[in-house]
């Protein structure tokens, strides 16, 4: 599938079998990856691909355990994020690196010796920002403070800091992730402006259509490898999906008692929201999830499968359409009743979501049912009813502990997982909405995930399943949804999923 | 994060001790330089210890007055703690204590004649309802309209005691008098005395009672848990299912309720009457109260027992050894201060399992 390159002069960046390895986890394999002067170079991947480990090794963040590096034809070792910025190499990272606080051109100077460090010349600092924002398009306004301006306004003043620090290898990571699209296709005139005066642009991304009109050549990562190398002129948003995806997925059997017949545990119908700058996150979605079905939800990153998720639980409040869970309508509803109807929640980001650090192991594992009748008595907390059932639950879910009384924040992170795991599925629940359930986890805890969730299925539960990994959802769905911005663009069933299909619908290729 | 966010994450960091034992040294280490103070200026920091503690623990009288002077340290400091359990960063007790104060001493005139058994329940009810209303409003003004209760509440102080002011000069100032004060309150309207020969009332029994409360319902209590789970993590407690706003709430009319009631226990068992300089500052001595006492409930008794005791010990320390009366504020900012010293050193590796 590689396609061989004639590089189009001596490489800014060459890039030769890098090799990244944390602990047992081959980060990078063997991955070459070249960059030439005025080229968009697109690096593209599933999440954990290895693109944002590649990047760091050439910032200067990460050294790599094997292969080597060029720069302008020249081997070095980029021994510090210093050197890097001193070889021309500037990165424009997804969460911006911008003091709030402080003006734009004291942003761009920050830490630059030439700034001088008392009386620093804003002024000049400012207009030369002024100046080159001005020739390629990119409107900065140097005394503007950083934190006032918008999203994209933050972005152009990350690429201009980069450039104004001597950039002749700019890397963007994800840079429309945070944009609406009228911003992305202001974006792109600027980056191609770049590329003409000479600059060697890396692309970051997962979206296959911005990476089809904007670069010229792709590489696919898959598994810390490289999948292939694409020039854009010749390939087409098939074959780049199913390089990302991979043609040796084999579907594992689940043991297909389908039952679609089934009475339906969710039914959402309809449901529409708009996030805080009025950008429509859920288009019209309509759900079904029948007993005893697994329904995966597929998607590139941010394409509304998070704020689905998050409506089914009650997080988000729905400006229209009806969620039903076992035949009730939840709609408004607050999430206390959504879980005595039967709903169990895996949320993504378990830290920040799901535990409670500095309370008890048996607290965190009774957090959600801390009203049922079996754990209290007259509004006082029954402890033995709670310490008999947390004792059960660490010895069903094998979580390793000294005692239930300990905090929870001081078990290793794959041991609060399972606490999280058992929590919910202990109560026997009818819904099970599990998002990125295994991202994160080691794979002897994701086989154990996957098999609760697969277990749960076969005692009749609904699960919906949101996951950016083909291979989970396509392992474990019996029907898969695909949606793309915010819009159920594909419902397929089990025995009509393939690789390509779902590529091209979460590519939003019709 | 808005300010009372900033403000809660400082505390949790910096302010509350990590064990009692911590806290304990704290104080201790206040004492140690606050005697190297007093040696500075050229006097005995033994003698002038001795007599403050002399004055406020070595005699019947002198824990008397150390009592009476706990009570609305240990009653605001407990509503304090209770609101920084649920996430809330509510410094508004003072404003609280005074519009308790006044709503008491309202109720008590409204009743004059009424038997005890009414009255002084009547005005302790007001008190409280009139508390915990002026924190609904800080209340309203962060759920509603997401302002900070950190700025709010404590605007909200300045508000409340002009108001009371206004009041006690206008409309319900004693016509006999020409103090900004009401009139005296009968004996119907007045707490008991607890301890014959001294000034001590009943309000160190309702603090008794209070704390013991507070402590079961933190920690036994279904809604407690709620309480703390949602001041732990609110977006996970959110997501158990627990109704955050609600305990938003609670911590809000607690904290209100209880320095409405510290308010009442000024008027009706101190002052007979509301006066215009009712607290010298209770509602603040109490946020330090209350994270010293690791905003548990009888830590904070505990701790507005030692607070009381400095408090009431530094005249006798000023005549008797000549230390200006101003040191035992000196030593009550160090304690602060060597809390976040403490707090501020790199932690040991926690032992395994809580051990704290």
């Amino acid at each position: 599938m590689s396609v061989s390159l004639t590089p189009l002069a001596a490489a800014a960046v060459e890039m030769r079998d890098i090799r990244v390895q944390f602990g047992a986890v081959v980060a990078n394999d063997a991955v070459s990856f070249t960059v030439a002067p005025g080229e968009i170079h697109a690096l593209l991947g599933e999440n954990g691909a290895g693109k944002t480990t590649l990047m760091r090794v050439l910032a200067g963040l990460l050294q790599p355990q094997a292969g080597e590096i060029r720069i302008d034809g020249k081997p070095t070792v980029i021994s510090d994020p210093q050197l890097a910025r001193r070889l021309g190499i500037g990165m424009v990272h997804q969460h911006f690196m911008l003091v709030e606080t402080l003006s734009v051109a004291e942003n761009v100077s920050l830490g630059l010796p030439e700034v001088r460090r008392w009386f620093p010349k804003m002024g000049e600092v400012a207009q030369a920002v002024e100046a080159l924002g001005a020739r390629h398009g990119l409107a900065v306004k140097g005394n503007a403070l950083a934190g006032e301006l918008s999203v994209a306004g933050q972005q152009r003043v990350e690429i201009v800091k980069a450039l104004y620090r001597g950039a002749r290898i700019l890397v963007l990571d994800e840079p429309t992730a945070v944009l609406t699209p009228q911003e992305s296709a202001a974006l792109f005139p600027v980056l191609r402006s770049l590329a003409e005066a000479g600059t060697a642009i890396v692309f970051i991304s997962h979206k296959l259509h911005e990476v089809m009109a904007l670069t010229d050549r792709i590489t696919v990562l898959r598994r810390g490898k490289v999948a292939g190398t694409l020039v854009t002129r010749e390939t087409n948003e098939r074959q780049i999906a199913q390089l990302m995806v991979g043609d040796d997925v084999t579907l594992p059997r689940l043991s297909a008692v389908a039952r679609p017949a089934a009475p339906a545990v969710l039914k959402a119908t309809g449901l529409t929201s708009h996030d805080a700058r009025g950008v429509l996150r859920l288009n019209d979605v309509s759900v079904r999830v029948a007993e005893g079905e697994i329904v995966g939800v597929a998607g590139v990153d941010g394409n509304g499968q998070q704020e689905l998720a998050e409506a089914v639980v009650g997080l988000l409040r729905v400006e229209a359409g009806s969620i039903r869970i076992g035949g009730r309508e939840m709609v408004g509803r607050p999430i206390a009743e959504r879980i005595a109807a039967g709903l169990a929640h895996i949320p993504e980001d378990r830290h920040r979501t799901a535990i409670f650090e500095r309370m008890a192991v048996a607290d965190n594992i009774v957090a959600e049912e801390v009203g049922a009748q079996r754990f209290q008595r007259f509004g006082l907390q029954s402890r033995g009813a709670i310490a008999r059932h947390a004792e059960r639950l660490v010895k069903d879910f094998d979580v390793r502990l000294e005692r239930i009384s300990q905090p929870i924040g001081s078990l290793s992170g794959g041991n609060q997982q399972k606490v999280v795991l058992g929590r919910a599925l202990s109560r026997d629940p009818k819904l099970i909405v599990a998002v990125q359930p295994t991202r994160g986890l080691d794979i002897g805890a994701t086989a154990f995930l996957q098999s609760q969730l697969l277990a749960r299925r076969e005692a009749g539960a609904g699960v919906l399943l949101i996951s950016t990994e083909l291979d989970e959802i396509m392992a474990l769905s019996d029907r898969i949804v695909v949606m793309f911005k915010g819009a159920v663009v594909g419902v397929l069933a089990r025995a009509d999923v393939t690789v390509e299909r779902l590529g091209l619908l979460m590519a939003g290729a019709s | 994060m808005n300010g009372a966010e900033a403000a809660m994450a400082f505390v949790e960091r910096y302010l509350l001790p990590r064990s009692v034992l911590a806290g304990l040294v704290a104080v201790l280490l206040a004492f140690a330089a606050g005697a190297g103070l007093i040696a500075l200026i050229g006097l005995d920091p033994v003698h002038a210890y001795a007599s403050l503690f002399e004055a406020s623990l070595g005699s019947s009288n002198g824990l008397a007055e150390t009592a009476i002077r706990t009570v609305p340290l240990a009653l605001c400091g407990i509503g304090i703690a209770l609101a920084f359990r649920a996430g809330v960063f509510n410094v508004g007790a003072e404003g609280q204590l005074y519009i308790g104060g006044i709503a008491a001493a309202w109720a008590g005139t409204q009743l004059a004649g009424a038997p005890q058994a009414l009255v002084l329940p009547a005005m302790a009810v007001a008190a409280a309802v009139a508390g915990a209303l002026w924190s609904a409003i800080a209340g309203v003004l962060k759920q509603r309209f997401r302002a900070d209760e950190l700025i709010t509440t404590i605007m909200l102080n300045y508000i409340a005691i002009y108001f009371v002011g206004y009041l006690l000069h206008g409309p319900l100032q004693d016509p006999a008098s020409p103090l900004a004060q009401t009139v005296r309150l009968g004996a119907e309207a007045r707490l008991p005395v607890v301890m014959p020969g001294s000034r001590l009332h009943a309000g160190i029994l309702i603090v008794v009672v209070v704390a013991a409360l507070a402590q079961v319902y933190l920690w036994r209590a279904v809604e407690g848990f709620r309480l703390r789970a949602v001041g732990q993590n609110a977006r996970a407690a959110l997501n158990a299912g627990i109704n955050v706003r609600r305990m938003v709430w609670t911590g809000f009319l607690v904290c209100g309720a209880l320095s409405g009631i510290a308010g009442f226990s000024e008027v009706a068992g101190v002052h007979r009457r509301m006066i215009e300089n009712l607290s010298p500052g209770f509602g603040y001595t109490a946020i330090i109260v209350a994270l010293l006492g690791q905003t548990n409930p009888i830590g904070v008794l505990a701790a507005a027992v030692l607070f009381a005791a400095l408090q009431i010990g530094s005249t006798t320390m000023e005549s008797a050894a000549g230390v200006p009366s101003a040191l035992t504020t000196v030593i009550q900012a160090l304690v602060v201060l060597f809390l976040i010293a403490q707090n501020a050193l790199p932690r040991r590796k926690a032992k395994p399992a809580g051990a704290a």
